[in-house]
């Protein structure tokens, strides 16, 4: 047998090969296609086929391709299960204490698994933003509402959309190392994500918008916007936010997986 | 070679492993035996750098194990919980486990024929028996070849048949010339793999000695309704014996001189039999005086 050092490249392989064997990832990554496309579609013709009904103001404000990436947002739920099952089910099934004993370095492991996730992550997202992208601006153009991907702002839009769903599996990821119970990790994601803006709703309008705009969800999808609205940050700096956000998650993560007993 | 040095363990105020010292040696098998809730797993996890140590240290070849450059061509270790994920095959999970440390992919059909998970080494490992299971840990610890091998029960949930096989394997193993360190509740089991035992209770190291020092020597056990005569006889013969209720037990002879002995003064037996003391009595008889020291010692 050739000796080669157990390091980080290893650590990689090790997760690619383990990612791509159990069935829950080819699940997810399907389901967030579907999802992201097919509401993405939905709520485009929904909104197509009463354009006529609508004021002149909602047809003002109207973005097209924040409209026509909503699908993602639900894509959100699914690509944040994977991130949260990659480490969960690691101490699920006792696993983690053979993958420790192969890799014993924990940020080391812990590491790989995000990088590897996030190759996934990132290819779902990009095939699923622009999925559905097309797909609404296909029917959008029923009504000569669609944008096209050469339109100003709209690639940096789209392309955001994929690493929007990225930064939503490593903060999942995050949370799975943290809580370390599936049930219980899946629902501090989508708790923050889904239930965390109700506070802004009931807090004084003038400082409750602007609570709203820096909450998780609506920093993170800032990104998919390509006109400049009341109820966001400008995309990039809303992206920014939420990039801290994940950050400061995994940080904790990676102290926590380091001290802890497995 | 593990060596421990004032290894200490404690979980939110219990103490598992009370300044634990012990060293396991390359070229025999060493049984760590104690009864269930003992510290025996948590030695292992230690060991393994699973669990961080309150106090002291252990060492795997002179390195703590998060140090080592190939951990898995050092040591190979079968854990006693499950620590597999169940939706991934055993080829799959040995696929990767190799990828990690750079061990040959061959050796994974390797290890699969070793243990005899060849024929379903395709299938989701949640389909697979206790027996099974255990099989695919124990092909995971020898994937890499490693000179340090642990095991923690590894009895658990194997077939009569399966007990045979391990039991040889780790002696094959040991006779190899490497560390083998195998934990146990079953003395029975210990007495017929291990030559090497350390004992272990409530977290303390009891004995760390050879199989055959840790058990006593046989006797003949003799009874008789003139006790007094066949004392004052084997007294005698200078013989070694203690009473124990009604009988006599008599070191260093066999029934036949005990026998012969009593033939020869007129005194009727009415029972001589040899006893073999087992590695339950010799650990009961431990444990007790450690109780005793306890409750004594305060």
């Amino acid at each position: 047998m050739t000796l080669r050092r157990a390091g980080f490249a290893g650590a990689v392989a090790g997760e690619w090969i383990k990612i791509w064997t159990v069935r829950s990832t080819w699940w997810s990554m399907f389901a967030t296609v579907v999802v992201t496309v097919g509401l993405s579609s939905l709520l485009t013709l929904a909104y197509t086929l009463s354009y006529d009904r609508l004021g002149f103001r909602a047809r003002l404000a109207f973005d097209p391709v924040a409209y026509g990436l909503a699908g993602l947002n639900f894509g959100v739920i699914t690509l944040g299960v994977l991130g949260v099952l990659v480490v969960s089910t690691e101490f699920s099934s006792g696993l983690v204490r053979t993958s420790l004993s192969a890799v014993p370095r924990r940020s080391r492991l812990l590491a790989a698994k995000a990088v590897v996730l996030a190759a996934v992550a990132l290819a779902v997202g990009l095939i699923s933003s622009f999925a559905a992208f097309f797909a609404s601006q296909a029917v959008f153009s029923m009504r000569r509402l669609g944008a096209g991907i050469g339109d100003p702002e709209v690639l940096r839009a789209v392309t955001g959309g994929g690493l929007y769903l990225t930064l939503i599996a490593l903060i999942s990821l995050g949370a799975g190392a943290i809580v370390r119970h599936t049930a219980g990790a899946i629902t501090s994601v989508l708790g923050v994500l889904f239930v965390a803006p109700i506070f802004g709703v009931f807090l004084p309008e003038d400082w409750g918008r602007t609570v709203q705009k820096f909450l998780p969800p609506a920093a993170g999808s800032a990104i998919l916007t390509t006109r400049e609205t009341p109820v966001t940050l400008p995309p990039w700096q809303g992206f920014g936010v939420f990039a801290g956000y994940t950050a400061l998650v995994l940080v904790v993560a990676f102290v926590l997986f380091r001290r802890r007993d497995v | 070679m593990i060596s421990a040095a004032g290894l200490t363990k404690v979980y939110g105020g219990r103490t598992a492993l009370d300044h634990a010292d012990f060293t396991v040696r390359p070229g025999v098998v060493t049984g760590f035996l104690g009864p269930n809730g003992a510290g025996k797993s948590t030695a292992m996890r230690l060991i393994l750098d699973l669990d961080r140590a309150t106090a002291g240290s252990v060492t795997v070849n002179g390195r703590r194990y998060r140090d080592l450059p190939v951990p898995l061509r050092e040591v190979g270790a079968l854990l006693e919980a499950k620590a597999w994920h169940g939706g991934r095959s055993a080829h799959d999970h040995l696929r990767f486990l190799a990828r990690t440390n750079g061990i040959p992919k061959r050796r994974v059909r390797e290890v699969l024929d070793i243990v005899g998970l060849h024929d379903v080494a395709g299938k989701r490992a949640k389909s697979y028996s206790l027996g099974m299971g255990q099989r695919l840990g124990i092909a995971a610890a020898l994937l890499g070849d490693p000179a340090i091998l642990m095991f923690d029960e590894p009895v658990n949930g194997l077939d009569p048949e399966g007990i045979l096989w391990i039991r040889r394997l780790m002696q094959s193993l040991a006779a190899e010339g490497r560390t083998v360190f195998v934990s146990s509740h079953l003395m029975a089991e210990m007495a017929l793999t291990a030559g090497h035992l350390i004992v272990i209770g409530r977290g303390r190291i009891l004995a760390d000695t050879p199989m055959a020092d840790f058990i006593p020597a046989s006797h003949v056990r003799v009874r008789s309704p003139d006790l007094a005569a066949l004392v004052r006889a084997v007294a005698a013969e200078d013989w070694r014996a203690r009473p124990a209720d009604d009988a006599l037990l008599v070191y260093g002879v066999t029934p036949a001189d005990v026998g012969d002995l009593a033939y020869r003064n007129g005194i009727r037996v009415h029972e001589l039999s040899p006893v073999h003391p087992s590695l339950e009595e010799a650990f009961m008889r431990l444990t007790a005086d450690s109780v005793e020291y306890h409750g004594g010692g305060g």
